[in-house]
C-alpha cells in the first residue's frame, strides 16, 4: 500500500473559515445524540413538545384537502400575498376574539409556524449586542434565534404566577444602568413553555403598565392559549395594549403541526416591516396550508376539536402530577400546570439533570435538561417534562421510570458530593435548536 | 449489480451512539450503491430477527457503536442465524469493548498504555469516595483520564486536572455505565491507526493525526465538522509512525480482531505509542477516522467494504 507524503491538515470542511460569528453555538452535542436514541419507540420520551394529533379527524381533514384541490387547486398551488391569505387574516381575528383581541384582518401577518414570527420579529429589531429580556426559563426555539441575532438575552425571575413584575423592573433598570438597550420583551403568557404556569391576571395589567412606562415593547408568544383546562381562556395583553405589544400566535397545537401556519399581530408599521422580511425570507408563505387552514375553520367544527384537544391533554397531565406525586423522591418538586404540554420539575440539591441524561436514556426514559431553556447556562436542577404526546400509561411508566434514575442519581452525587467548582455548562442555545421533537 | 446478494448494513440500535451509527451506515451504504452494490440498511430493534429471517441477507455489515454495536451481541445473533458479517467475532468483540481488558491484554504483548484502575460504581459507595479518590490521586497522580470503561464517542470521558474535577468526571462516566475507567493523562501527539485485511493479512493504512481546536477530542470536535483538524498521514517523524503502525497492527492480532479495526494512540514525545483503545466498529461517519484513513492510502471505501463483504461471505 503506497502512503502518500505528508500533506496539509483537513478540517473536513471547505468553508470553516467563512462562517458568520452567528454560527458559533451551532455545533454538535451530546444531549442531541441522545435525542436520537430517545425517538425510538422503546424509550418513554417526556421530552418533545409535539401535539398529539391522534385526535384530529383525519377523514374530514382528508374531504377538506380534496375538495381544495379539486375546487380551488389552481389558486391553492400558486405563489400567494407576502402578508397571507386574507380570508385566513379574517378568520385568525375570530380565533384571536376569544382571548379578547379586536384585531383587523390587515393587522395580520401570517407566518411560517409562530417560529417563523419570532424569526422576523427578532430580524427586524435586533442588531448584535442588543438586549432581550426573556423569562427564565424561556422557549428553547426562542433562545435559538435570538442567538442566531445575536442578542443578548437577559433572563427575568418567574413563579408560579408567571414573570415577576419587580424583577422585571429591576431587569429594566439594571439593563439601562449598564448602557445597554432593550429592544423588547419576549414572554409567553399562558401555560408557558417549559414552566406550564400561567402570568396571573393581576399581573398582566402591571407587566404592561412596567412596559409602557419604561418604552419596552412586549411580544406575547401564545401558542397554548387556548388550551386551558378549567376555565374560560384568559385575556391576551394584546387585548389590552394593541400599540405596545407584537402577538405570536400558532395553529400548530389547536389544529396540525405539520400545516406550519402561524401569524404575528403588529401594529401598522411594524407590520409593514414584517411583511416585507417575510417576503424576503419565503415570499408568501405556503398558500396550500393556508387554505387548509381556512377550509378546515369554515366547515369543521374546530372549537368542538379544541374542546377535544383539551380533554386529552388533561387527562395526560392529571397522569403525570399523579405519577410525580406517586414516584419522585422526596426533595424533587414540580409545576401543577393547568394547561398547555409541559411540567417544570426542579430536582433535589446538587443534581444536574444534564449530567443525568444519559443515565435516563440507558433507563428508556427522556426529557430536556432545563439548561435548554436559559441563555445563560443555568437550569442545572431542573427539566422539562411533556405530557402531550404519550399515553397516560406511558406516561405513568415513564414517571416511574425517572423517579429511579433519579434516586441512582441522588446516591451518586452522595457518593461524590457536589463539586465546589462546579460551574454551569457555557451557553449554547443552538446547539439545542429546538427541532421537531424540542419545540 | 455485484454478485454479493443481498446485502444489509446494520445501523441505529439503542446504544448512547444511535446518532452516530446512524450515520455510519448511511455512509457505508451510500459508498456501496455508488460502485452498484445494492444494499438495504436496517435498524437494530424488535422487528429485526423478523427481517433477517423473512429475507435473510447473504452478508451483513454492521455499523453499530456502543452497546448492542460492539459488545459482541448482535455478532452472537449473527452467528446464530449462521449470518456472514463483516469483522469481528463476538468474543474479541466483547474483550475489545471492554477497555481495561484490551488494555490488559496489549501491556502484556509489550504494548505501553497509561497506568490505570477500572473501579465499579459500587466501590465508591462501599468504601467511601473521598478515601477511593484519594487513593486514585496518590497512585496515578493528575491529571487523570476517565471514561466508561465500555463506550465510544468519548461520551462520559473528560479530564481530570485536580481532585475536584476528579468527582466530577467520575459522575459524567458513571452516566454512561456502572465501570470506569480512570487512566493517567498523556500529553501528546493524539494519532488513530485503522488497520484492514481484505485477504492478504492485516494492512495498517495511513497514521491519522487528530488535532482538535479545543485541545479536546470530544463529542463536539468528533461530529462538528471543522472543529478538528486532521493529518492524514501524520506529521509523525517516520520511525514513530511505523510505531504507531506497529502498536496498531499487534492490537489488531492480539485482541484477534478480523476485517478491519482502529485502535487510538497518544505518541509522546520520544515517539512512544501508548494504546488507548481499540474499535470493533470504527467510526465511518462524515468526520470519522477511518474513511479519512481510507483517502489518505488512494482508495475508494466503497470498494473496500465491497472486498470485506466478499471475504465476510466467503468465510460463511
Amino acid at each position: 500500500m503506497n502512503v502518500p507524503q505528508s500533506q496539509p491538515g483537513s478540517r473536513l470542511d471547505n468553508y470553516v473559515d467563512r462562517y458568520a460569528a452567528r454560527t458559533a453555538g451551532m455545533t454538535a452535542s451530546e444531549v442531541r445524540a441522545l435525542f436520537a436514541v430517545a425517538s425510538r419507540p422503546e424509550v418513554v420520551s417526556l421530552a418533545g413538545g409535539m401535539p398529539n394529533i391522534n385526535a384530529l379527524p383525519l377523514d374530514a381533514v382528508a374531504d377538506t384537502v380534496a375538495r381544495l384541490v379539486v375546487e380551488r387547486g389552481t389558486v391553492a398551488l400558486q405563489y400567494g400575498s407576502g402578508q397571507g391569505d386574507e380570508t385566513l387574516r379574517g378568520q385568525i381575528c375570530e380565533v384571536m376574539r376569544l382571548e379578547g383581541i379586536e384585531a383587523h384582518p390587515d393587522d395580520i401577518t401570517v407566518t411560517v409556524g409562530s417560529q417563523q414570527a419570532l424569526d422576523l420579529v427578532t430580524r427586524i429589531f435586533i442588531d448584535p449586542g442588543d438586549v432581550i429580556l426573556a423569562e427564565a426559563p424561556s422557549y428553547v426555539g426562542a433562545l435559538s434565534t435570538f442567538a442566531s441575532y445575536q442578542a443578548d438575552v437577559v433572563h427575568v425571575g418567574m413563579d408560579e404566577d408567571g414573570l415577576v413584575p419587580e424583577h422585571l423592573e429591576n431587569a429594566i433598570a439594571a439593563v439601562r444602568a449598564s448602557g445597554r438597550r432593550i429592544k423588547f420583551l419576549y414572554t409567553i403568557p399562558n401555560f408557558h413553555n417549559p414552566m406550564g404556569v400561567c402570568l396571573s391576571p393581576e399581573r398582566r395589567g402591571r407587566i404592561l403598565e412596567i412596559c409602557r412606562a419604561a418604552d419596552v415593547l412586549v411580544i406575547e408568544d401564545n401558542p397554548y392559549g387556548l388550551l386551558g383546562f378549567d376555565n374560560e381562556p384568559m385575556r391576551a395583553l394584546r387585548a389590552d395594549d394593541a400599540e405596545g405589544v407584537v402577538y405570536l400566535g400558532s395553529f400548530s397545537k389547536t389544529f396540525a403541526p405539520g400545516l406550519r401556519v402561524g401569524w404575528a399581530v403588529a401594529p401598522h408599521a411594524v407590520r409593514e416591516k414584517l411583511v416585507l422580511a417575510a417576503e424576503a425570507s419565503v415570499l408568501s408563505p405556503p398558500v396550500f396550508s393556508q387554505m387548509t387552514v381556512s377550509a378546515y375553520l369554515e366547515t369543521q367544527p374546530w372549537r368542538a376539536q379544541i374542546k377535544n384537544y383539551r380533554e386529552m391533554y388533561r387527562e395526560r397531565r392529571d397522569a403525570m402530577l399523579d405519577a410525580l406525586r406517586t414516584y419522585m423522591p422526596e426533595g424533587t418538586t414540580w409545576t401543577n400546570p393547568t394547561g398547555g404540554f409541559f411540567v417544570w420539575v426542579t430536582l433535589p440539591a446538587g443534581l444536574d439533570a444534564k449530567a443525568m441524561l444519559p443515565r435516563a436514556v440507558t433507563a428508556r426514559v427522556a426529557y430536556v435538561p432545563g439548561t435548554a431553556f436559559y441563555a445563560d447556562g443555568f437550569g442545572a436542577s431542573s427539566m422539562r417534562l411533556s405530557f402531550c404526546y404519550p399515553t397516560p400509561e406511558r406516561i405513568r411508566e415513564g414517571v416511574r421510570r425517572l423517579a429511579g434514575v433519579i434516586t441512582q442519581e441522588l446516591e451518586l452525587r452522595t457518593m461524590f458530593g457536589t463539586p465546589q467548582s462546579q460551574t454551569p455548562p457555557a451557553a449554547s442555545p443552538t446547539t439545542l435548536a429546538p427541532g421537531p421533537d424540542l419545540a | 449489480m455485484s454478485d454479493l446478494g443481498r446485502v444489509v448494513v446494520l445501523a441505529g440500535g439503542l446504544s448512547h451512539e444511535r446518532d452516530v451509527s446512524l450515520r455510519s451506515g448511511r455512509r457505508i451504504a451510500d459508498a456501496l450503491r455508488a460502485i452498484d452494490v445494492d444494499v438495504e440498511v436496517l435498524d437494530v430493534d424488535g422487528r429485526l430477527l423478523a427481517a433477517l429471517t423473512a429475507d435473510r441477507p447473504d452478508v451483513v455489515f454492521p455499523a453499530l457503536h456502543g452497546s448492542y454495536g460492539e459488545d459482541g451481541a448482535v455478532r452472537d445473533v449473527l452467528e446464530l442465524l449462521g449470518i456472514p458479517y463483516v469483522g469481528s467475532r463476538p468474543d474479541a468483540s466483547r474483550l475489545t469493548f471492554d477497555k481495561p481488558m484490551a488494555k490488559a491484554a496489549l501491556r502484556a504483548a509489550g504494548v505501553r498504555t497509561p497506568d490505570s484502575v477500572t473501579l465499579p460504581q459500587d466501590t465508591f459507595r462501599d468504601l467511601g469516595a473521598g478515601a477511593v479518590l484519594d487513593a486514585i490521586v496518590a497512585r496515578l497522580g493528575l491529571p487523570l483520564f476517565v471514561k466508561p470503561a465500555r463506550g465510544g464517542s468519548a461520551l462520559g470521558a473528560s479530564v481530570a486536572r485536580t481532585l475536584d474535577e476528579l468527582s466530577s468526571a467520575m459522575v459524567g462516566a458513571f452516566a454512561y455505565g456502572d465501570v470506569a475507567l480512570v487512566e493517567t493523562y498523556l500529553e501528546g501527539t493524539e494519532v488513530a491507526v485503522s488497520v484492514v485485511d481484505t485477504g492478504d493479512g492485516p494492512t495498517a493504512l495511513p497514521v491519522v493525526e487528530i488535532v482538535p481546536d479545543t485541545g479536546v477530542y470530544d463529542y463536539t470536535a468528533r461530529y462538528t465538522a471543522g472543529m478538528t483538524e486532521f493529518f492524514a498521514p501524520s506529521r509523525l517523524a517516520p520511525e514513530a509512525a511505523q510505531a504507531a503502525v506497529q502498536a496498531a497492527l499487534t492490537a489488531h492480532q492480539v485482541l484477534r480482531l478480523r476485517d478491519v479495526s482502529r485502535t487510538d494512540l497518544i505518541v509522546d514525545a520520544e515517539g512512544t505509542p501508548w494504546f488507548l483503545e481499540a474499535n470493533v466498529a470504527p467510526g465511518m461517519t462524515e468526520t470519522s477516522l477511518l474513511p479519512l484513513a481510507i483517502a489518505a492510502a488512494g482508495l475508494d471505501a466503497g470498494i473496500l467494504y465491497r472486498e470485506l463483504l466478499h471475504r465476510a461471505a466467503k468465510r460463511g
